[in-house]
């Protein structure tokens, strides 16, 4: 039956798809601003940095928005996971921390090139640190290790083993290879340079072969390190099927790329990473924090989740116009045409 | 260092980082504009300038709050899990409001910094606008839940039980509004200050620079009008807390003894062994008149209390005593650059009066911080007001003191960075 707490969880786990459609995409940006090689490394770089610099900060309030669901929602689960994960959960936000304000640091510090590369090289770290720590918490929490006692709420944890395993790490790279997957396919489409596009695409393909392997890696480790959830799926009827539709969008997604069909492989990527994390989370059903805590057990009381989701509709309706037009402006048909040398940075030049 | 210390001086720490960028977030885009409406108004030039420019320096500022605030929201559950598996669902409606307001301040965020050259003139006006409102909501609701911890209501509990949520209530609660007011107002107060004293040093040098001017005008105004506001909405704080956090105000002015006709000290020394406060320059019976409109009012002591409920209480009344210095101080110079204006109808230029603003710049910021330590030391040893203990609420993780000390030294070297940027970008600044 669809309870409300159910609700929130669908919204939860949408979110959490947007999250990684969008705000991953920009960590990714700094994986290749990193692994940015060649005659044409600072061209990739600048096409790295124009692409991000309007939207970064709306793509990162999904992860906002998660954990907030989270804490209202589902309180114990959220002090039990923050408990249990305080560790990766804290590289995290420094993680966080590093990667946005290099950034900006790096589009104002002076624009010699030691300084430039300084702050690439520490915006590519904290890209790099925070999703494979989000993997990382995600395969945890999947991983029934966290202890809980339900009536007390306490945490049985010493707080490294439940995440300090092969599997929590299998899927903190999954995840880091799945944003950069996304991120160099975004970036085919960027830019009319072709050259800059087949770097990409070269570079999308590296990726997407990665995916693939973690998926398998994570396949494989998933019978020891996260034996409910594999028992679930593959007992469930939906289960073998689904998986043969994300590794046929998986494939095909491949072949466009193979084919330099960009635009179709910009929309088949996304709906492979969206299979991925949806398999996930209806996968870890009907548990929050495997295996104690369940969406139901752990659900703040009616009275709390029917007005918060009255408020994420009306507060949905307002704001999807808004991001559409956000995106429509820097990503639509529009930014082709004035593709100026001041994009580069975010404003005219200082001196004038 | 204990865990618990830690943890406190962790939280205390991060949020008094955070709270800097959140009141530039609030109070540039007013700025912002402003000077963008005059350009669109007058078409002169040079508020087009400005408003770009300010735009440019604010908008590190807003990268670095977004991140901040990202670790405060994590810290919530890192630290405090207790506290949040219990108040999470109760003041769950101001955080997701928030949430939205966010989102509504940095899509248009996006636009507004990106977009000067890309989307039609009065939409970016409009983008402004936005960022404007998403800001100051932001402030306003997580303000609001700092306002439950000080008088949480909106549920019951039976048998030790939460139980009778309702979330509107706990948002609404009697210090919600008193609280958002006054924090909104110090927003723009200090925000306002601030740049109209970095203007003003410019000015000083380059009198007839035609940008720092019209800076320093809407800078200055924006500041004075707040200012004259602030200690109305501070009376208002005053009188609620009289009512329902009787020891943080206790504490705030030292006051020992129960009384009818206290006094209002200035100054002092309270010593917490001898419960008394020594050297105070005190002012008979106007505590009373202030916090009740009567000059006879009984206002209540610390000692009413046990001492392990009373908060630390030499820090609360210095905090307290900075707040306000800070704020008379404003205060004058928001007055007397309007009377100056007035007389002699220009804008307030003379060189001391510059002088002032420019020591002016920084008083803001200290009073807001200050006055977060008022509240949220007076509010110890509670983290929710009478019912549940900080000490309660913090997390079995050991060793708390590595996060605390990792997070401080990125703070530090974070803070350095942006004030190394921001130097270089006022000194860039046009010369017009
Ligand atoms: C520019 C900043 C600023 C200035 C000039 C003042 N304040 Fe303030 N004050 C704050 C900034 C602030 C604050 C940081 O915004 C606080 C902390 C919590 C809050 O809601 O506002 C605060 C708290 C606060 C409280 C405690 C509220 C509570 O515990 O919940 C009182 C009683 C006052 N203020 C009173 C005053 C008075 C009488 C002032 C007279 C000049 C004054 N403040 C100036
Ligand atoms: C009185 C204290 C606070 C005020 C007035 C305040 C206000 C603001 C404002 C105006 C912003 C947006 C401006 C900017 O990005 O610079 C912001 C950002 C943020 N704040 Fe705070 N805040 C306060 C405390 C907190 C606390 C306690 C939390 C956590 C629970 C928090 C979480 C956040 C987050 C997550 C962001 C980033 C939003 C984004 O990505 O745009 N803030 N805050
Ligand atoms: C941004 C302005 C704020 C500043 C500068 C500030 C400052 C502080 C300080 C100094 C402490 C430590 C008190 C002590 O241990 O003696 C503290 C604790 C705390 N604050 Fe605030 N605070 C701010 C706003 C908020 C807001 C908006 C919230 C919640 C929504 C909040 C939640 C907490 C919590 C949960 C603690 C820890 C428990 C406790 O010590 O009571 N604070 N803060």
């Amino acid at each position: 039956m669809l309870t409300l707490e159910l609700c929130v969880a669908g919204a939860m786990l949408i979110s959490l798809i947007i999250y990684m459609l969008t705000g991953g995409a920009d960590f990714g940006g700094g994986i290749w601003d990193l692994f940015a090689t060649g005659r044409r490394a600072k061209a990739q770089r600048d096409l790295i940095t124009q692409a991000i610099a309007p939207i970064w900060e709306a793509n990162h309030v999904w992860l906002i928005v998660i954990i907030v669901l989270l804490f209202v929602a589902f309180p114990v689960g959220f002090a039990a996971i923050s408990t249990a994960l305080h560790i990766p959960l804290t590289l995290m936000l420094i993680g966080i921390v590093l990667r946005g304000s290099a950034f900006v640091f790096r589009t104002y510090d002076d624009q010699s090139d030691t300084t430039h590369r300084r702050w690439s090289r520490v915006f590519a770290i904290g890209s790099i640190i925070t999703p494979v720590m989000l993997g990382i918490t995600l395969g945890a929490v999947a991983s029934g290790t966290i202890h809980v006692d339900i009536e007390s709420g306490q945490v049985d944890t010493d707080f490294i083993s439940a995440w300090f395993a092969p599997f929590p790490f299998a899927i903190g790279f999954f995840t880091l290879t799945l944003c950069a997957l996304l991120a160099a396919v975004y970036l085919t489409l960027e830019t009319d340079d072709t050259e800059l596009q087949e770097d990409f695409r070269c570079r999308a393909l590296i990726a997407a072969v990665s995916v693939g392997a973690m998926a398998g890696l994570s396949f494989i480790l998933s019978a020891e390190g996260a034996p409910t959830i594999r028992r679930g799926l593959a007992s469930a009827a939906w289960s073998i099927p689904f998986q043969i539709l994300t590794g046929a969008v998986a494939l095909w997604a491949i072949w466009t790329l193979w084919n330099r069909q960009f635009r179709l492989a910009r929309i088949l990527v996304p709906i492979q990473v969206t299979l991925i994390v949806f398999g996930w989370g209806v996968a870890q059903y009907p548990y929050l924090v495997t295996p104690d805590l369940t969406f139901s057990n752990t659900a703040a009381p009616d009275a709390v989740l029917r007005p918060m989701l009255i408020v994420l509709g009306v507060g949905g309706v307002l704001l999807i116009p808004a991001f559409w037009y956000l995106y429509a402006v820097f990503k639509g048909a529009a930014r082709k045409t004035k593709q100026t040398e001041e994009e580069v940075g975010p404003y005219p030049d200082n001196s004038a | 260092m204990s865990d618990l210390l830690a943890a406190r001086a962790q939280m205390a720490m991060s949020l008094a980082f955070h709270i800097i960028f959140a009141v530039v977030g609030i109070a540039m885009p007013l700025l912002m504009v402003i000077a963008e409406g005059l350009w669109l108004k007058t078409r002169e030039e040079v508020y087009l300038t400005l408003a770009k420019q300010w735009a440019k320096g604010t908008a590190i500022m807003f990268a670095v709050g977004a991140v901040s605030g990202t670790v405060l929201s994590f810290e919530l559950g890192l630290l405090w899990p207790n506290f949040m598996a219990y108040a999470g669902p109760i003041i769950g409606m101001p955080f997701s409001l928030e949430g939205f307001a966010f989102f509504l301040e940095a899509i248009f965020l996006g636009l507004y910094l990106y977009g000067w050259d890309r989307i039609p003139k009065y939409a970016h006006y409009f983008a402004g606008m936005m960022v404007l409102l998403g800001g100051t909501f932001s402030g306003i609701f997580v303000v609001t839940a700092n306002a439950w911890m000080n008088t949480p209501a909106g549920f019951s509990i039976v048998n030790g039980e939460v139980t009778n949520v309702d979330p509107i209530a706990a948002m609404l609660n009697p210090s919600s509004f008193s609280q958002a007011l006054h924090m909104t107002i110090a927003a723009f107060l200090s925000v306002g200050f601030a740049v109209a004293g970095i203007h003003a040093y410019f000015l000083r040098r380059d009198p007839d620079n035609l940008f720092h001017r019209r800076a320093f005008a809407i800078a200055l105004s924006v500041g004075g009008v707040f200012a004259l506001l602030q200690p109305i909405s501070g009376d208002i704080s005053a009188k609620r807390l009289a009512k329902y956090q009787p020891i943080k105000l206790a504490a705030m002015e030292a006051q020992w003894e129960t009384e009818r006709g206290a006094p209002l000290r200035i100054g002092g020394i309270p010593d917490e062994e001898a419960e008394v406060t020594r050297y105070a320059i005190e002012i008979p019976k106007a505590l009373s008149f202030l916090t009740h409109f009567d000059f006879n009012a009984e206002i209540m002591g610390l000692k009413d209390v046990p001492r392990e409920n009373r908060p630390p209480v030499a820090i609360v009344h210095y905090a307290f005593q900075i707040m306000v210095a800070c704020g008379i101080v404003l205060i004058t110079a928001g007055i007397l650059g309007g009377w100056l204006a007035w007389r002699h109808k220009r804008l307030p230029t003379q060189r001391w009066y510059l002088r002032f603003v420019t020591c002016c710049a920084p008083l803001g910021f200290i009073a807001i911080e200050a006055g977060w330590t008022v509240t949220e030391v007076g509010r110890q040893p509670w983290v929710i007001y009478n019912i549940m203990r900080t000490a309660d609420a913090v997390t079995p993780m050991p060793n708390l003191v590595i996060p605390f000390i990792s997070f401080t030294v990125l703070y530090i070297f974070l803070s350095v960075i942006v004030v190394v940027l921001l130097r270089r970008h006022i000194f860039q600044s046009p010369r017009l």
